[in-house]
Parts: structure tokens; sequence; C-alpha cells
């Protein structure tokens, strides 16, 4: 009796403080809000000035694309070029859609490709990361400062350093000509973890004793208690990694003409030249606009999650 | 008695695996991916730089010859290594505060229109070969945006040829590579601005602050050292890894080698596309790079924590 007595108050105080820690959370994205100190008209209209200009900068070759995708092609080659079209047509989505229509292999398949690689190595990645990260981030073992140096040295350098080892541990493990040859290294990115290692380290010690005395194994309490915290990181995550594989073209690895992912086709379709240009410009909006919705939907748990990115 | 006291207290390095197997078991599955992709690579790829190897028949050490070669031999190298320096001194500092600057300016907005900035800043560096489109503004003939801009304004009377033209080279990847470099760097630095606690600017305005930028240098950014560390490893590796773009935008080899940098010079004889397959050279090469990276990066951190102190 005594004994599923305690266990339910320890249950009870465990909801308890997941629920002081969520409220801190909000409070503090509430507090984020108000706050207005110091601040001169001048330096005001100087920041706005400046924000127009680099925004203007920033926006102003995918606003490009965007409308080049939409203008009849002599309206692409107009001296002077103007950026919005005047009449707008989807000539170059359909032309797109004939050009690889007409290819051995429907474009169906690549976009499959594409869509499996992007999901496993996703999917993958970001619970391998998560398992990984736990212990990195809370338990004590022999080995754990080697393992969390290694990862943060590993930021240090691009993968162009390991490209030529790389392909030979590919081909070692017969990987080459397979998807699993971008799907498995996917799996090892160490920004991933670095960046879910940073923000398991924010979970409360308590919660997770808590649990602990209440019985449960290191296991239970990963995916009962931590998993569903960490889901702010698990979006960063996936966004991460999401508009590498969506780009991802196969490159040096897969040869098969329909293992291929989606990239590779619409970048044989650029290749065409200027006649293209507007198909070209159709591919690029295709290409942008997935990784570019996932990050609309998710910025506010993305930036959750970067809060907790620093470096010590 | 005494020796199993003592062991428990201080329990072998065998006793401890033994105890954390759970916390191995967890961790064991991303490390071997994370150390068979990442780890072993750079170790291969310093052994391999010893040698001579096409790939085909089994590496032959030949000691430093690479290196030697690659530093008294390899003009080309050398050119490699200049537009690297060049390109990653002035895109790793500019960006690097481009990311800070823009992400503590629009800190104060209202919060929708700082969610649209973030977009608008953030989106050129997710959105794949869409870069590719500055080719259309410094395209070589009147139709690119550049040149017809400029001839709508007299400026110029003939169109120049921007890309093929190497003392264009490497502003016009310094443009293309500031406007890329809002990436994951920016979002820590949003990110790191929010969780700054507000009531040290009210104590601070309290103690005498009378401005944002006296704010910014006593209060924000010693609270901000670890986002300012973790961007600044990201900024330098992507500064010293352009590759791609140079690539796609002037072509491969650019004319003169005057957008040619470390990385491109290092898929020019490893690539498994390129015809040359000196692997052993082309290792050489990505060790340099390694180290320069490496060095680098703990070089910026060294500076980063003296910030405030």
């Amino acid at each position: 009796m005594e004994d599923v007595q305690s266990r339910e108050a320890i249950v009870a105080d465990l909801k308890r403080e997941e629920l002081k820690w969520l409220k801190e959370r909000n409070r503090r994205r509430r507090l984020r809000r108000k706050v207005r100190l110091s601040r001169s008209w001048k330096g005001d209209i100087f920041v706005i000035i400046v924000l127009i200009a680099f925004g203007f900068f920033s926006a102003y070759p995918l606003i490009f694309t965007i409308a080049n995708s939409l203008k009849p092609l002599d309206e692409i080659f107009k001296f002077p070029p103007r950026l919005l079209p005047r009449r707008i047509t989807f000539e170059h989505f359909v032309d797109l859609f004939n050009l690889i229509g007409n290819t051995q292999i429907p474009i169906s398949r690549y976009l499959l490709n594409t869509v499996l690689i992007t999901l496993f190595g996703t999917v993958g990645h970001v619970f391998l990361a998560s398992l990984c990260a736990y212990p990195l981030a809370k338990h004590k073992f022999p080995g754990k400062h080697l393992i969390n140096q290694m990862i943060v040295y590993s930021l240090m350098f691009s993968a162009a350093v390991t490209m030529i080892p790389t392909y030979m541990i590919s081909s070692w493990l017969g990987l080459i000509d397979s998807q699993l040859a971008i799907i498995i290294p996917a799996f090892g990115y160490s920004l991933g973890i670095f960046l879910m290692r940073q923000f398991i380290n924010t979970i409360p010690d308590e919660l997770l004793e808590a649990a602990k005395v209440d019985g449960a194994n290191e296991y239970q309490i990963f995916f009962k208690i931590v998993m569903p915290l960490v889901k702010p990181a698990w979006l960063t995550l996936i966004i991460l990694l999401f508009q590498q594989l969506w780009g991802a073209d196969g490159g040096n690895y897969i040869f098969t003409e329909n293992l291929k992912p989606l990239s590779y086709a619409l970048s044989q379709i650029v290749a065409g030249g200027i006649p293209r240009t507007g198909t070209a410009a159709a591919v690029t909006v295709i290409m942008l606009v997935v990784p570019i919705t996932v990050f609309i939907i998710n910025q506010s748990r993305v930036l959750d999650t970067m809060a907790h990115s620093g470096l010590k | 008695m005494t020796s199993i006291t003592k062991n428990k207290n201080k329990p072998s390095f065998w006793q401890q695996v033994k105890k954390n197997k759970v916390s191995y078991s967890m961790v064991a599955p991303f490390f071997i991916i994370f150390f068979t992709f990442t780890v072993l690579p750079v170790l291969m790829s310093f052994g391999l730089s010893f040698t001579s190897f096409d790939m085909l028949q089994a590496p032959k050490f030949i000691g430093l010859d690479n290196y030697i070669n690659l530093f008294l031999n390899d003009e080309v190298f050398l050119i490699a290594l200049k537009n690297t320096f060049i390109l990653a001194v002035i895109t790793g500092p500019v960006s690097y505060i481009m990311a800070f600057v823009f992400a503590w300016l629009i800190n104060e907005l209202p919060r929708k229109i700082r969610w649209l900035m973030t977009l608008i800043f953030y989106a050129p560096s997710i959105s794949g070969s869409a870069y590719l489109l500055w080719q259309l503004i410094f395209s070589s003939d009147m139709y690119g945006v550049l040149n017809a801009t400029l001839m709508d304004l007299g400026i110029i009377n003939a169109p120049i040829l921007w890309l093929d033209t190497p003392q264009y080279a490497l502003p016009i990847l310094i443009i293309v590579q500031l406007w890329l470099s809002l990436g994951v760097s920016f979002l820590a630095f949003i990110a790191g601005l929010q969780t700054v606690d507000k009531t040290l600017y009210e104590a601070g305005a309290i103690d005498g602050i009378r401005n944002r930028w006296q704010e910014l240098w006593y209060i924000t950014l010693p609270q901000m050292k670890p986002q300012l560390m973790f961007g600044a490893v990201m900024q330098i590796t992507s500064a010293l890894g352009i590759a791609a773009v140079s690539i796609n935008l002037l072509g491969f080899p650019s004319v003169e080698y005057s957008g040619h940098t470390i990385v491109t010079h290092l898929m020019d004889f490893g690539s498994t596309n390129s015809t040359r397959l000196e692997m052993g050279y082309a290792s050489a090469i990505a060790t340099v790079l390694f180290f320069i990276m490496l060095g680098s990066n703990l070089i910026v951190q060294k500076i980063i924590r003296r910030v405030g102190t």
C-alpha cells in the first residue's frame, strides 16, 4: 500500500517539476517581448535603414528567381531587365514536367528517391543523435569527455577534408551506388548531436532523478521523459538535415540512373543553356520551396534550440 | 579490508565501464557511424598524405614528398592558398559581424517583423542552388542585371565580362558568399540574444548605461560569449571551405585560377570524377586544410574568450 502511495506521490512530484520547468520556459518567452530602454529616435531610424538595405540585398536574388520562373522567355531577356513579371505564366513549370516526362525515368522516381533519402536520413539521425546525446549530457562514464571533445573538434573542419577517405570507406562497406551512401553518413552528422546535447543539458537533473527513484530504467527515462522534452531540438535537427539531404545529388556515389535523386535530374535540365533559363528558375524554385517552408513552420522552435548552442 | 574499501571508493577503469554499460549502449550506434565517417577519415587522410596513391594500386610510402611538392613546386596551390586566405580573412569576420549585428538589430523589433526578418536573412543559406541566380546578375552580356543597370545609367558603354575577368573573381565570390553566410550562427545569435536576462538591462539602465551601444558592450556581448564562440566556429569553417560557389559561378578551373581555393584544388586532384586520381597528393592538401581550419578556429576562440575580461 505504502509503496503505491509513495509512487503516486513521486509521479505527482515529477509532474510538478516538469510543469515548473515548462512554466519557466514560457515565462522567459514572454519576457523576451517587453523591456525597451534608452533608445534614441536617430538610432531607430538608422537601424531601420540598415535593415531595409540589407534585407533587400538578401531577398532580391530569391525574389528575382521566383519572378523569373513566372516570366515568359522574352521578358527574361528584356533590356533593361525588370524584377517583376508583366505577364505571369506557368509555362516553365509545364516545360519542366514535359522535359522530365521525356526521359526514360519518370520524375516521380527521382522524387521518390529524394524523399526516401531525406526521410530515412533525417529520422535515423534525429533518433540516434538524441539517444547518444542523452548519456553525453547527463551520465558520467569513462570516455565521455573524449567523445564530447571529438564532437566539438569535428565542427571545426568541413566535409571537404574527409572527402577521399570517406569515399574509400563507403566503397569498403559496399555503399557505393546505393542511396545508403548518403543516408548512413547523414546519421553521424556532428552539428546535430552537438545541438541536441546542449539542449538536453538544460533539462533539470531532478526530473531524471525522480524518474529513477520511481524505478524507470535509462531507456524508459530516455523515451518517456527526455524525448518529449527535447521536441524543439528534434525540429532543429530535422531542418538542418532536411536542407542538406533534400539538395543532395548523389554526385560521386550513385551511378544507376533510377537511384539518383531529384536534385541530380534537375541539374541535368538546367545544363541545357540559355533557352532553359526560365526552366532553370522553375527548378530552383522547386528546390528551395521545400526547405524554406519547413523552416517557416518551425522557426520559433528552432530558435529555442539554438539558444543553447553555445560553446564554452 | 582496507583494499576492499579502497576499491569501493575508487572502482577500476573496467568496473566503471561495466557499471555504465547502458550509457555505452546508447552512445554506441551514433558514435560508431560518427567515428567511421568523420574521425577515421581524418586519420586516414593524414596517413595517405605521406604516400603516392591512385586508388588502383596499394599506397606507396614516399615520406614528405607530397608536402614538398605542394609548397615548393605547385604554383597553383600557392594561388589557391592566397585566394583562400583572402576570402577567409574578408568573408569570415564580415559574415560573423553581419550575423551578429543583424541578429542584434532585429532582436528588439516587434515579434512578427522579427519573424519575417529572420526568414529573409536566413533564407539564402537554405535555398540550395538559388545562388546560381547571381550568374544572371553578373552575366557577361547586356542582359546581365548588373551590366544592364550600369549601361542604362550610362556608367559603362559596353558590357563587362564579370565572371571571366580575373580581377573581379574574388570580389564576386565574396559578395555571393556573404549573401549565403547568415546560416546557423545567425540563428544561434538571435536565440542567444533572446535569452539574455532582461533584468540585467534594467539594472544597467539604473547603473548609468545610456545608449544601446554601451548596453551592447557591457551587458549583451559578455552574456553571449558561448554563442559567439559557436558562431565563430561555424563562420570560420565555412569561410575556409569555399568551393561550390567558385566552381558553379566562375567555372572549374576558373580563368587564370582567379577563383581557385584550397578545396577546389583538392577536388582537382582528389575527386573521383577528376582524371588525375592523385589521392596521396590530394590527401596532403586535405591535411593542410584540416590544420588551417583547426588552427584558425582555436586561435579565434582564444581571442573571443578574452571579450569582457
